[in-house]
């Protein structure tokens, strides 16, 4: 890697302040993104501000009907945690599944949501649940936040804080995973809320995307069957040396209809 | 009773406690007082003129100690690197043999081929002077794979006008023919044995360094054969006598095949060191590791199988073209050939074995030996076709070949592809696997998985190898430029513990421990008092290395015969002191005695007699004792057993998940049997990789597209099953230990079991068109929705 001056934030002000204030700043969350993108020398920053350890970033609160999830929880916090599996167990699924242990203990939600992978999984969970993206500046709703490929609306500088997960009545999250990196080839949430049938899918387009036919059939009849006809286009979708845009299509429907079994 | 440390023994391994805890010494954890670090400037393009090199902006950055190009290196007058064996076309020409230079002159021809390296006083520096250098590429039109060098879209080198390395043949061609035109089933089926990178858990690493005093270059290494690379860099690339050359290869993090040949960075480093006189370290990175490391395999072959009306085999021909890669790397032409077709015989008596093999250079890193070399590539052929020709015919595929085996009381065996066969009992180890993994039950589990919406199959794969390389008079026929013999010498000291030294190489295959529980069974001695050293042209005699499923099979038959001379001259020793006649002596559990006395001298006192030799025979013997031999094998070993795998494939996804895996082996004797059945399931593990995981994709541009785990799929615990393994004895007949060699032979094995399992379950569900490897989820459940 290219030399950088490492600094730690002591708080989400300062690390604001700090990166405002490098020539090239950027910040840090777990890292198991930006570190190996450091290491093949593909990015070059002046400064690294490291956010990981934040006090005011971790922690998970169940509350009022929705699961507040400090941005720097690691993924091995939500996988098990009691609290998070009680209200809505989908999300540990989905976090058990990122990576192996050592990037489940240093990776952390926000960083994955902020760096928006196209295959990176919470993106799935997050639009799946309606969540709310809260940063030091502003509430995002899940719906807006996912602007692209490695897009998000975030402004430059501004940080995740938490992400509050409104409890639904029913979820699940169904992976396909790539048999290389075990990123999602196509991952799908299936929930059922209080204002309907929620379908998520990440992995197989350029940024997570809902499956709005889908809900429509599911919001009709929640049943695996209710999806048997429904077609997903390969138009825009990803394709690679794992997998054809086709199959990825095909794989949306299959996640999906195992997600609603899933969801019991 | 037999001793806990001896032969037979499941001893925990010697070498294990300085691994799991840190304490190991591998090249990078070595480091030269003054020590400097080289980056190499590697072409990003795969086939390009080099217009021009400018290093100047380089040279003035801070920390660059020197940078050297392809034209440094033609000026002093190094040499390109050697190809350790020839290969001659049919038509008796030699192979088109390319110079293979250590940095690039003129051309690059692959992605990540050196053009420069830059030597520094820190590794950042380095780096940063390196991606300094300027140079000028004259991208040309490259040829990604064999069917695009076929095509001439580009031409590689001036000598190989159609990019054809040669076009060798193994047999009489029209026999074949007319053995085929007369076969009541002629089966064909195309075969592509897909490209893979051997991705050992440590990266290679090189440091050079020469002592201004003495005169002495020396070069670290991760090497499983140090005493070749000081041959072929010493004698070929840099004109160094073996006196002043010492190559040391300390601990090794696996090599696969892939640490075997002689690269370009180690005698860059070597050659450097001297100049600027300075030591310097190279380390490869990871992505560095999937672009130069040689890779295996890349065959592609059409092969036809005739039978008679009763499914007797009559004739096999086999078509294949190989893939070199860029360059010749050092035993890469002999990987397609005589390690290959000789064994297309396989476990059958099948009269008339034809081969024809092409070799093509492509815009791709080189291609060498890769776990089990050449020998994988003719299981996979055989026990494919014998597969599809059970279906084809309609007969049990365990019945076919059964039918068709050598029996046990055919040995020696000559085979219609040039190798005597010398001890086997194939029905045992078809019956064995069979039992294991209860065949008679698999009607009611596939009924099982069909009725949860899954297909079920299963597929066997009776293979044979050709180990214990080799009798250096046969290989030296054939082309090789080296003799395969090994060397043991097994030092004495005064008060009865044992130091030997062997010219093989440990990377994993546990010899620390194999080796020296061949001693304590030998001498009595405990095992704790023996240790097994390798690795260092200055202390050990010399070598051949590790590959080839030759450590214990060759090296542990030169040790064998070391321990008789030991003994030897230990028995005449003890009948001194026991004033008897040494041919009356018996030695046995450490203690020499004389039959019907109750005479006895332990070994340790022999030992301290021979150098203390107060009391001594001396005008017969010399004091000390410490003896050495050379073994050049007699013939190759030929392990072999049946695996059968049984998948179950979700037909929604196409994912095929392996259900069970069983191994039925003859390695002959066994030394330790727990160091076998790891080999073994390390084996498997890398050929169930093949078969279901692993593929190397180059880009028609010969762009390298699976250059890191993101894209490189390797087999991890959660891919396979318990694997139930065991073994059969028929004891190897010509070498001392009567030992065969396993390290090779579940990547040999399991891919044709495990895609004959697949297409076997794919067949039920109607497709018939034959699926390559990787079996991958995507390409399994693309041929299910063509079908």
């Amino acid at each position: 890697m290219y030399e950088f001056n490492y600094q730690k934030a002591g708080s989400v002000a300062d690390a604001a302040a700090k990166v405002a204030g490098a020539d090239d700043g950027t910040l840090m969350a777990g890292g198991m993104t930006l570190i190996p993108t450091l290491k093949q020398r593909l990015a070059m920053p002046s400064d690294v501000v490291d956010i990981g350890q934040l006090a005011d970033l971790q922690g998970i609160s169940v509350a009022g009907g929705k699961v507040s999830i400090g941005s720097m929880t690691t993924h091995d916090t939500v996988a098990n945690s009691a609290d998070v599996k009680g209200a809505i167990p989908a999300l540990t699924v989905l976090a058990s599944g990122i990576g192996d242990p050592m990037v489940r203990n240093r990776g952390t939600m926000g960083g994955s949501v902020a760096n928006n992978d196209p295959a990176a999984d919470y993106p799935g969970a997050v639009l799946g649940l309606g969540a709310t993206v809260v940063t030091d500046k502003r509430e995002i709703a899940g719906d807006d936040f996912f602007t692209g490929m490695f897009e998000t609306a975030l402004d430059e500088g501004e940080i995740i804080t938490r992400i509050d997960f409104p409890v639904p009545t029913k979820a699940a999250y169904t992976k396909f995973p790539n048999p290389a990196s075990r990123y999602a080839i196509v991952g799908v949430f299936v929930a059922q809320t209080a204002d309907g049938v929620r379908v998520a899918v990440t992995g197989a387009g350029g940024t997570a995307f809902r499956a709005t036919e889908m809900e429509a059939a599911l919001n009709a009849n929640f049943s695996p069957s209710a999806l048997d006809g429904i077609s997903v286009s390969a138009d825009g979708l990803n394709k690679d040396i794992h997998a054809s845009a086709e199959y990825r299509a095909h794989l949306i429907g299959v996640m999906a209809k195992r997600a609603v079994a899933a969801c019991g | 009773m037999p001793r806990d440390d001896g032969i037979g023994a499941s001893v925990r391994r010697k070498e294990d406690f300085r691994f799991v805890t840190g304490q190991g010494s591998y090249t990078d954890d070595l480091n030269r007082q003054g020590q400097t670090y080289a980056a190499f400037v590697r072409s990003p393009h795969a086939h390009a003129t080099l217009n021009s090199v400018n290093t100047s902006a380089a040279a003035a950055m801070d920390g660059v100690v020197a940078i050297f190009t392809g034209q440094d290196l033609l000026d002093a007058e190094v040499n390109g690197l050697p190809c350790g064996w020839q290969v001659h076309s049919k038509d008796g020409e030699p192979m088109v043999e390319p110079a293979h230079p250590a940095l690039a002159q003129g051309k690059v021809r692959y992605v990540g081929d050196a053009v420069a390296v830059v030597i520094a006083e820190t590794l950042g520096q380095a780096r940063a002077a390196a991606e300094a250098v300027e140079v000028d590429y004259g991208v040309l039109p490259a040829v990604g794979n064999m069917t695009a060098a076929k095509s001439g879209k580009a031409q590689l080198f001036e000598e190989a006008p159609n990019n054809q390395c040669y076009d060798w043949e193994l047999g009489d061609e029209a026999e074949i023919d007319a053995a085929m035109a007369k076969a009541a089933h002629v089966v064909e089926l195309p075969l592509v044995n897909n490209r893979l990178i051997a991705n050992p858990i440590e990266p290679r690493v090189a440091i050079g360094d020469y002592d201004t005093a003495t005169g002495e270059h020396t070069l670290f290494t991760t090497s499983q054969n140090p005493h070749v690379i000081r041959l072929l860099m010493g004698a070929f690339v840099l004109g160094l006598p073996e006196h002043k050359l010492r190559v040391v290869a300390p601990d090794v993090g696996g090599g696969f095949g892939t640490k075997i040949f002689h690269y370009a960075e180690e005698a860059i480093v070597t050659w450097a060191a001297a100049k600027v006189r300075r030591p310097i370290k190279w380390t490869s990175d990871r992505s560095e590791a999937f672009m130069t490391d040689a890779h295996g395999r890349d065959h592609e072959t059409v092969a036809k199988l005739g039978l008679d009306a009763d499914g007797e085999f009559l004739a096999l021909k086999v078509q294949t073209d190989a893939n070199m890669g860029a360059y010749l790397s050092t035993f890469a032409p002999a990987v397609p050939t005589y390690l290959y077709a000789t064994l297309l015989a396989g476990q059958y008596t099948t009269p008339l074995v034809y081969a024809n093999v092409r070799a093509w250079f492509t815009n791709t890193v080189p291609v060498d030996a890769y776990r089990g070399a050449g020998r994988p590539e003719a299981t996979y052929v055989i026990e494919r076709i014998v597969e599809e020709a059970a279906r084809q015919i309609g007969m049990d595929p365990a019945d076919l070949r059964a039918k068709n085996f050598i029996s046990p009381d055919a040995f020696p065996y000559q085979t219609p592809v040039a190798l005597e066969y010398d001890s086997g009992n194939y029905a045992g180890t078809l019956e064995m696997a069979k039992q294991a993994i209860n065949y008679d039950g698999f009607a009611a589990r596939q009924a099982a998985s069909k009725a949860a919406g899954k297909l079920r199959g299963i597929g066997f794969s009776a293979y044979i190898e050709a180990c214990g390389i080799a009798p250096s008079a046969v290989v030296g026929s054939l082309g090789a430029r080296a003799g395969l013999y090994e060397v043991a010498n097994v030092r004495v000291h005064p008060t009865g513990s044992v130091t030997m030294h062997t010219g093989t190489h440990s990377h994993g295959q546990g010899h620390e421990t194999t080796f020296a529980q061949v001693i304590a069974e030998r001498l009595g001695v405990p095992i704790e008092n023996v240790d097994v050293v390798h690795g260092d042209t200055n202390n050990i005699p010399f070598g051949m290395g590790t590959y080839g499923s030759r450590s214990l099979a060759v090296g542990g038959s030169a040790l064998a015969k070391a321990l008789d001379k030991v003994e030897a001259k230990a028995k005449k020793i003890a009948a001194h002191l026991m004033e008897a006649s040494d041919t009356d002596v018996e030695f046995k559990d450490g203690q020499f005695t004389i039959a019907g006395t109750d005479k006895s001298v332990a070994f340790g006192d022999v030992a301290l007699t021979a150098y203390v030799p107060h009391n001594f025979p001396h005008d017969e013997l010399e004091p000390g004792l410490e003896e050495q031999a050379f073994y050049d094998p007699a013939n190759f070993t030929f392990p072999a057993g049946c695996h059968i795998a049984e998948v179950e494939i979700d037909p929604e996804t196409g994912t095929v998940t392996l259900a069970n895996f069983v191994a039925a082996d003859d390695f002959g004797n066994i030394v330790n049997p727990m160091i076998v059945e790891g080999q073994v399931h390390g084996g498997i593990a890398q050929g169930v990789g093949q078969a279901l995981l692993e593929g190397c994709v180059y880009d028609e541009d010969g762009q390298l597209v699976t250059g890191s785990y993101m894209d490189y799929a390797m087999p991890r615990a959660d891919n396979l099953p318990n694997f139930t393994v065991d073994t059969q004895v028929t004891p190897c007949p010509h070498n001392p230990l009567g030992v065969k060699g396993c390290g090779e032979a579940g990547a040999i094995a399991a891919p044709a079991a495990v895609m004959n399992a697949v297409t076997g379950a794919l067949r039920a569900a109607g497709v018939t068109k034959p699926i390559d490897m990787p079996a991958t989820p995507s390409k399994v459940w693309a041929a299910l929705h063509a079908s």
